[in-house]
């Protein structure tokens, strides 16, 4: 059983956690929710950080939690990135990472080097921890609890406490890590952006319960429980950047299905790049419109059509080839186009959002 | 020389006394700060209180019953004879054991505070790296709360100096084995030796002062001018 299964019950005074799920044993899940919806309890349960009186975990077939079990944190193979910098005071950045490495016991799939190098940390190491800036201090954190190497790595919002420049910084270091490792990770945010632009999965709670739960691109586009990541609901979609327009700045984004134009953000052809396309940027017409000043015109088919949170809004879910966009749309149109599933439609793209 | 032989002896007896006494409470102390600072027991406030009680009550009161208790009849005089550390009172080991008790909170109290300092979260991280609970006191706790550890043995080793009902009660006046520093000024004064009381309680003096001019100077956070 490849998998991880987990199933918690615990009540606090003003809190009560009640999941049940099964995680994917690899890539990036993101945990996503309000603060308060029980996001960080979970981890910490999983982790072993907070013992839920009813509970059972299988990690991967072996039981850390149930009945009469009870695995400690320091004897559960995983690594562990805490929202502020978590670093030891008294020990430099290389006394850090060493610290977890000289108690591993698992056998080392990720070296010190590699963490370090994945990082990009090396020159920071003789530092003392306390003279890192936030940025840095977390970068060593995530190096520290990868050069443990564990078998599952939770991350409970490493990047909240960092201002955007400082986020910018650390993105790219957790794509490579999502690329590059094969360790299953779980990832607690509150930010849109984060989780579109690095989970596979997508867990989303709401007052301790568990809302939502799949495939990140499937989850999002559930007609029957639209999933507001952000400011509106949308699509994420997994496009390679195909060719580029310099003369009017646009570049040509493929996805599964069709391609739409985009501002040229800059990468080279052949790069992969997640993007974005909110349910408000994507309108449907009966006919091919021969002109108009959206660049994006792709045909679609409807696959539902359900209620938006408006009474005189509704969510069309149309299928390009495999992929599904969303267009919000006003019933009036809805009824006006007499749109129903099966129908053949063109779907307008507006814009294209990049994660950032 | 302007301290006599005996002043001399006292002052040896002293610090050996507070030393020996310093040592003891740190093994014994931390344990107790430590489990005051991380149990949930129902324990943690009497156990506490009789921490503190040092604090308030009289030296001669607790000393009386440090007396009773180290006699052939008391609890710790069985103990000490089944040890063959017979008798306590009136005995360098007998004073020992009292200014452990007297001095007790002066070394879990800046202790717990230490502790209380450092928080769950460096114990989080150090499981999260595989560290047990013992593991993780003695790497990450011992070297975080050295500043509260530094505190401690100075307050308790300048505490035992500086104790007289204690010691009048359960050592008594024997010259080399329980007269201390401030029995024997007190007993320069009775014999109206104010010279040789002058010189003893004015290294006394700066003795106290240099303690809390290092206790000072060691705080990580002493905002230094």
């Amino acid at each position: 059983m490849e998998t991880i299964e987990v199933r918690f019950h615990l009540d606090w005074p003003g809190f009560s956690l009640d999941v049940d799920c099964v995680l994917p044993d690899r890539g990036v899940t993101a945990v996503f929710g309000h603060s308060g919806s029980g996001k960080t309890t979970l981890l910490r349960c999983i982790a072993g950080l907070e013992r839920a009186r009813q509970g059972f975990l299988s990690f991967k077939g072996e039981i850390w939690q149930d009945d009469t079990t009870w695995r400690p944190t320091h004897k559960r193979p995983l690594g562990y990135v805490f929202q502020e910098a978590s670093l030891f005071p008294h020990l430099t950045a290389l006394g850090n990472l060493r610290y977890g490495l000289r108690r591993a016991t698992t056998e080392h799939k990720v070296s010190l080097e590699q963490a370090v190098e994945l990082l990009g940390i090396g020159h920071l190491l003789d530092r003392e921890a306390v003279r890192l800036s936030g940025g840095e201090r977390q970068r060593v954190a995530i190096a520290r609890a990868l050069a443990v190497s564990p078998r599952l790595l939770l991350m409970d919002e490493p990047l909240a406490a960092l201002d955007l420049k400082r986020k910018q910084e650390i993105l790219p270091y957790l794509e490579r890590l999502h690329d590059e490792l094969e360790i299953p990770v779980l990832y607690v945010s509150h930010s849109p952006d984060e989780v579109a632009r690095l989970a596979d999965h997508l867990v989303a709670m709401k007052d301790g319960r568990i809302v939502a739960s799949g495939p990140l691109m499937e989850t999002l586009a559930r007609i029957d429980l639209p999933i507001r990541l952000g400011e509106d609901i949308g699509v994420v979609l997994d496009a390679v950047v195909g060719e580029r327009d310099e003369a009017w700045h646009l570049a040509r984004m493929d996805f599964q299905g069709g391609s739409l134009w985009a501002r040229d953000m800059g990468a080279a052809a052949g790069s992969r790049m997640r993007v974005r396309v909110l349910a408000r940027d994507v309108s449907l017409t009966r006919q091919l419109q021969a002109q108009t000043s959206i660049q994006n015109l792709l045909p679609a088919r409807v696959s539902a059509v359900a209620d938006d949170e408006h009474p005189g809004l509704a969510l069309v879910h149309v299928q390009v080839g495999p992929s599904i966009l969303i267009a919000r749309l006003a019933k009036r149109a809805v009824a006006a186009l007499d749109l129903s599933p099966g129908q053949e439609v063109w779907a307008q793209v507006k814009t294209v959002a990049f994660l950032e | 020389m302007l301290l006599s032989g005996s002043d001399m002896q006292a002052i040896w007896l002293t610090v050996k006394l507070a030393s020996i006494v310093t040592v003891i409470l740190l093994l014994v102390g931390t344990p107790i700060a430590w489990w005051l600072v991380r149990t949930g027991s129902w324990w943690k406030g009497p156990v506490g209180a009789v921490v503190a009680l040092p604090l308030i009550l009289p030296p001669s009161v607790l000393g009386f019953y440090m007396l009773l208790a180290m006699g052939p009849a008391g609890p710790l005089g069985h103990l000490a004879r089944a040890l063959g550390v017979v008798p306590l009172p009136f005995t360098f080991w007998g004073l020992v054991l009292a200014s452990v008790f007297y001095s007790l909170p002066f070394m879990v109290q800046p202790l717990q505070n230490a502790f209380e300092a450092i928080g769950d979260r460096p114990l989080e991280v150090a499981a999260t790296l595989g560290a047990s609970p013992l593991d993780a006191f003695f790497s990450v706790v011992l070297p975080l709360a050295r500043p509260g550890f530094l505190t401690a043995g100075i307050m308790t080793f300048a505490h035992t100096v500086g104790e007289f009902g204690v010691v009048l009660m359960i050592g008594g006046n024997l010259p080399g084995v329980t007269r201390v520093v401030s029995v024997q000024i007190y007993d320069h004064v009775e014999a109206l030796e104010y010279g040789q009381a002058h010189r003893l309680a004015a290294v006394m003096l700066i003795f106290a002062f240099l303690v809390l001019l290092a206790l000072h100077a060691w705080r990580p956070d002493a905002k230094k001018g």
